[in-house]
């Protein structure tokens, strides 16, 4: 028993041994805390930012931007915060985490999501008000139910969906399943699930324009990267990218 | 020597409690868990836990004396297989359930065709969805109950000439009560608690779906503080559950 513990604990070892070898070529870690609606194109971004700043190791933490905003001010390690919302940029400002002003650098308009075929022949806003269409969006508490809370409002129309998610994930997913006729979600979510759903565009969806605003954190451990990723994600490389998912520009 | 690990094990459960009553706002307490959209969220979760205990008593009673009594071959394997609900991240029976009953489900398919009936969305979903991750509470408390208390009266009884009704009525259920007993507040309890089944499956809306650990989920995002009260109430309501709902012999449980 004791031999065969001993076997396993040198083995052990030597991994990590062998792991912690090349100790030449270190990078320094750049934390990077953005909103879960982000992950897709941060993540094809990664490579860019790390050829273009070689020393740079790029990490991501993705989440809710209220969860992250709370990890912030709490004082979790954090080199840069791209919020999906000013709300929660507010919070990390208010409480003196924000390096400078936060830029806003992209934006994102609701869109409505329907399953392929659009059974319910869906073509307007008005029309998920009407009593055979089973809509989903997501609660006035989160951001994309708000921006929905604000065009019900604009437009006088006043749903009563089947449910109000606590994401805009949850509402795709509803509409996926097709146990709900229509949902009403961000464009960029509507694109990462083309295919499964299909996207209807409404004009009044310009009168909320949600914008994303990043910032490099206070007493970031790594001050230059964390600066040198704002300007990246605001540069035109990065912007075509953000385009191409479904952003507009900020 | 095993009071310090005694007392780990102790201090993970009871710490974390003493940590959210000492971050409770105390001052807007009165107001945060008397707000409309609270009272509702506890309304909804004291009904429908209410009636998804009953339904484990109806159905997973039977299935317990089965699973303890039966002679079916393969009577092992179904008794793992009461226990998956346990096992199972309770978003992934949402799922399983969205998928069985919802609209691209072949069960929800037929209920639609043949009934108009659709599940997802309703109270209904609620019921089903805390049914299915109490369920194995209630019965492995009362299996285990039925095998401690064997069968041996129960054959005298009938020797004697009772027939099976009153060997149910008289010497069965007597025998089990505390089992039953303390299988039916674990049901309860864990009815109440049941938050990832049900936003999988029944979706979130006031009054409707939307139970008190959904609510306090939502809440967090706007006013942390609100969450925390809710939170408390839940920890109130499970606390009297077990001390008073407990039946005098919880001790059936071991």
């Amino acid at each position: 028993m004791t031999r065969r513990l001993t076997v396993v604990l040198i083995t052990v070892l030597a991994l990590a041994g062998c792991g912690g070898a090349p100790a030449a070529q270190a990078r320094i870690p750049v934390t990077v805390l953005a909103g879960a609606s982000l992950k897709a194109v941060f993540t094809t971004l990664k490579p860019q930012f790390e050829a273009a700043n070689p020393d740079a190791d790029l990490r991501f933490s993705f989440g809710g931007s209220d969860d992250l905003a709370q990890q912030i001010v709490n004082g979790a390690p954090a080199d840069v915060f791209a919020s999906a919302n000013d709300t929660q940029m507010n919070v990390v400002q208010d409480k003196g985490k924000a390096a400078g002003t936060p830029v806003p650098f992209v934006s994102n308009v609701l869109t409505m999501v329907v399953p392929p075929g659009n059974p319910k022949s869906i073509h307007s806003f008005a029309d998920l008000a009407k009593p055979d269409v089973t809509e989903v969006v997501a609660a006035p508490q989160v951001p994309c139910g708000a921006a929905t809370t604000k065009i019900e409002q604009l437009t006088k129309i006043k749903l009563s969906p089947a449910s109000e998610e606590q994401d805009v994930l949850s509402v795709l997913s509803k509409v996926e399943s097709r146990d709900a006729d229509a949902g009403v979600v961000y464009v960029t979510d509507a694109r990462s699930a083309a295919g499964k759903v299909q996207e209807i565009d409404f004009p009044e969806a310009s009168q909320a324009v949600n914008t994303y605003p990043i910032v490099a954190i206070n007493n970031a451990p790594h001050a230059r990267l964390a600066q040198a990723f704002v300007a990246f994600v605001r540069g035109p490389a990065a912007q075509q990218q953000f385009a191409a998912a479904g952003f507009g520009p900020a | 020597m095993l009071w310090l690990p005694a007392l780990v094990a102790l201090g993970l459960i009871v710490l974390p409690v003493i940590g959210l009553v000492v971050r409770a706002p105390w001052s807007r307490f009165g107001a945060l868990v008397t707000s409309e959209s609270a009272l509702s969220a506890l309304g909804l979760s004291l009904r429908t836990a209410t009636v998804s205990t009953l339904l484990c008593v109806m159905f997973g009673g039977p299935l317990a004396v089965v699973l303890a009594r039966g002679a079916v071959p393969g009577l092992r394997f179904l008794r793992s297989v009461v226990l998956l609900p346990l096992v199972l991240p309770p978003v992934v029976g949402g799922l399983a359930l969205l998928y069985l009953l919802g609209i691209s489900g072949f069960a929800g398919y037929a209920l639609d065709v043949a009934f108009g009936v659709r599940v997802p969305f309703t109270t209904a979903a609620v019921v089903l969805a805390q049914t299915f991750v109490a369920m194995p509470f209630l019965v492995v408390s009362l299996e285990g109950a039925l095998r401690t208390g064997g069968e041996r009266y129960e054959s005298i009884a009938a020797t004697l000439g009772a027939t099976p009704l009153t060997v149910l009525r008289r010497i069965t259920v007597p025998l089990v009560l505390p089992g039953l007993g303390s299988g039916t507040v674990l049901s309860f309890a864990r009815c109440l608690g049941e938050f990832g089944a049900t936003i999988a499956f029944a979706g979130s809306l006031q009054g409707v779906t939307r139970t008190l650990p959904l609510e306090i989920y939502l809440e967090r995002e706007v006013d942390p503080d609100g969450a925390i009260a809710l939170s408390l109430v839940l920890v109130v309501v499970a606390i009297v559950v077990i001390v008073v709902g407990r039946p005098r012999s919880l001790p059936g449980l071991r």
